[in-house]
């Protein structure tokens, strides 16, 4: 019988378990908050973009390739249609100027997107609640193709018309 | 073979019916999760951490020849949720619990206790066979889980740590992908698993001849008819999931 | 209420395993109180008869009945409650392997009736006390010896106070030491308890000492039946044999053959022109 209580230790602690993954896989993995890796705390500084293609929350922040923060949210403003990015910046980087320019750029040739800041040559510095205003959007591959077609069309076309 | 379908089908509803009668005693089928599920534990653990490292490696690798690695996250999350989860875990199970099951029943067979318990007019259906079957059933879906998690954390760990994927592109990419209905799909063919292993243990066992070699017969014949089964039933659901 | 007399009948039995007539016209009757033993070479279905009687098996024809009932016509829940009636030591008992032997003989009464744990600890100490085992209660059943596992086994088929209890093969296997608790604790138990033994077996000597009547089946039917001493004193040449043991008879020692002279004279395996 004292063998029995162990037993259902064990076997509660294992049940227990099994339900604990069960739940983390159903609400944790598809789509939702997430909770900050392990990264060291920072600052958060914010910027305003045109079109930010699909970057996600948690999402790098990197300078001359180097990560030094994450992004934490990607929101939408309504009243200048904008999307609004902000981003927890490494403790450690505290000289980052702050007419930098903050570009949404892609890893590799298909790859996710992430922010890459690029120095500016101010003697102001970033800090926590600073807006970055130099930004670049997203390019997005449908929309360049686009415009790659239609510059071929007019190319076309303005051939056309000089030979007339 | 079509007799043997229709053997497998008539006990399949013979240990349904037992498992209602079956439910008042609690105590035998949390011993039987325990067997089943807290004892496979290690295995399952271990299997899904390393299988998790080889997705790491592997698809971390293909996907950088297309410049994708930022999805490994996504691509692991996939595999294993819809596919290497439920399977391996189901072939890993029929190995070490469905053995255990057969024996262990074959081998009440083959000492004559399911016969004295009939003659005890205890129905062994409902307090040897329906309760493994029951644990068995419990157990897998949440080994299964237990797997995923481990895997996704050991493609993580290869992704992060060898080959230079972010963590933060890893978790983000998968979670934006990921939908409930994937992890839906995974946990329904994790039930489906389970009752197929537990089926066949309990059937093998049931039916062994009452010999040593009888009850070896069994064990082997469980391990084969699951994973075959396993196998067969994972190409119906993916199927019909899509 | 009057007692029936016969506490088991079987009348005109016919049984088949597959191509193999095991029983063909079998008819026996046990008597209330008794004793009574069932004998016969390896292999002639006393196994089978036993489970005839408990109902796991049917006859093709002919009926059985056990304490006044047909087993054949029972339902499910009848032939339940039929079993419970009746008591049944295996050949190598069957003890529950992962139950100890207090857990054991326990077994039927936890699985049937609710009586509160006091009583039901005194009831199993009782019946194993019965048996000469009270002290090996915490024991598992790896850890006894044929003899013991044997005694624990009838402790756990009497814990229920069956009417019937059947032996099969009881002695086998077993030391003249253990041979003879066992056969000493069939005889005391069937006469302090009053129920009815039936036992299988082909140990003519150990049987015979308790049996108040007994049949010798062979062939699918009953060839001879009696008390021990006429069974002793018998002419046929079947019932000799078999009651004394020798080795060639009617049952005879060569498995049919063909002319062993030729077999050994046959110069078909021999190289050309050597002669047998």
């Amino acid at each position: 019988m004292k063998n029995q209580r162990s037993l259902e230790l064990v076997t509660g602690l294992f049940v227990l378990l099994g339900l604990a993954a069960l739940v983390f896989l159903t609400t944790q993995l598809p789509g939702s908050k997430l909770a900050v890796l392990g990264d060291t705390a920072g600052y958060e500084v914010s910027a305003r973009f045109e079109n930010v293609g699909d970057l996600q929350a948690g999402a790098p922040v990197s300078m001359a390739g180097v990560k030094i923060g994450r992004v934490s949210r990607v929101v939408f403003d309504s009243t200048d249609y904008k999307a609004v990015v902000s981003m927890v910046l490494d403790e450690r980087y505290q000289r980052i100027p702050d007419d930098s320019w903050a570009g949404i750029e892609t890893a590799g040739l298909l790859g996710a997107k992430y922010v890459g800041l690029d120095a500016g040559g101010s003697e102001t510095y970033l800090k926590s609640g600073s807006q970055i205003e130099n930004t670049q959007s997203a390019m997005v591959l449908e929309k360049l193709i686009n415009r790659l077609f239609s510059a071929f069309a007019s190319k076309g076309s303005d051939s056309s018309e000089e030979k007339k | 073979m079509l007799r043997d379908v229709g053997a497998v089908a008539l006990f399949l509803v013979r240990v349904l019916a037992a498992c209602g009668p079956a439910l008042r005693r609690p105590s035998l089928i949390v011993r039987q999760v325990y067997n089943s599920g807290a004892r496979s534990l290690i295995i399952i653990m271990l299997c899904g951490v390393v299988v998790g490292m080889i997705m790491g490696l592997a698809f971390s690798d293909m996907l950088a020849r297309f410049g994708s690695e930022s999805a490994l996250g996504v691509a692991a999350g996939l595999a294993l949720l819809k596919e290497l989860g439920p399977v391996l875990t189901a072939l890993l199970f029929a190995g070490r619990a469905g053995t255990s099951l057969a024996s262990e029943i074959g081998l009440m067979r083959a000492t004559d206790q399911l016969t004295a318990m009939q003659v005890m007019a205890v129905d062994p259906m409902r307090n040897v066979v329906a309760p493994r079957f029951l644990g068995a059933v419990i157990a897998m879906p949440l080994l299964v889980a237990i797997f995923n998690i481990l895997g996704i954390y050991g493609t993580q760990l290869i992704g992060v740590t060898v080959r230079g994927v972010d963590a933060g592109t890893f978790w983000s990419q998968m979670q934006n992908q990921l939908d409930v209905s994937d992890v839906g799909e995974g946990i329904a063919k994790s039930l489906v698993f389970g009752v197929i292993c537990a089926l066949m243990a309990v059937y093998q066992g049931y039916h062994a001849e009452p010999t040593a070699e009888g009850v070896g017969l069994a064990t082997t014949r469980t391990v084969i008819s699951s994973s075959v089964l396993v196998l067969v039933f994972d190409y119906i659901l993916t199927a019909a999931f899509l | 209420m009057p007692v029936n007399p016969a506490v088991v009948e079987v009348r005109g039995v016919s049984y088949s395993a597959g191509p193999r007539q095991i029983f063909n016209g079998l008819d026996l009757a046990v008597r209330h109180g008794s004793i009574t033993a069932v004998m016969g070479p390896s292999g002639t279905g006393k196994t089978t008869l036993l489970r005839l009687l408990t109902g796991q098996a049917y006859a093709s024809a002919g009926s059985v009945r056990v304490l006044g009932q047909d087993v054949a016509s029972l339902k499910r829940a009848e032939l339940f409650a039929l079993r419970r009636r009746m008591g049944m030591l295996f050949q190598n008992g069957a003890l529950l392997t992962d139950l100890n032997v207090f857990e054991n003989v326990a077994f039927p009464v936890r699985e049937h009736a609710r009586l509160p744990e006091p009583v039901l600890r005194r009831l199993v100490l009782m019946k194993l006390e019965a048996v000469g085992l009270r002290g090996a209660e915490q024991l598992m059943p790896q850890e006894l010896s044929g003899g013991m596992a044997r005694r624990v086994a009838l402790a756990r088929a009497i814990v229920m106070d069956p009417e019937v209890l059947i032996y099969d093969e009881p002695f086998v296997g077993l030391d003249p030491v253990s041979m003879g608790i066992i056969v000493r604790l069939i005889k005391r138990l069937n006469d302090a308890l009053g129920i009815t033994s039936i036992v299988v077996s082909h140990d003519v000597a150990e049987v015979g000492s308790i049996a108040d009547y007994s049949y010798l089946l062979a062939g699918g039917k009953v060839v001879a039946s009696g008390t021990t001493a006429e069974l002793q004193a018998s002419n046929d040449p079947s019932v000799r044999q078999f009651m004394q043991g020798t080795s060639d008879g009617p049952v005879s020692f060569h498995y049919p053959a063909g002319d062993y002279a030729g077999a050994l004279l046959d110069s078909s395996d021999l190289p050309k022109g050597v002669r047998a």
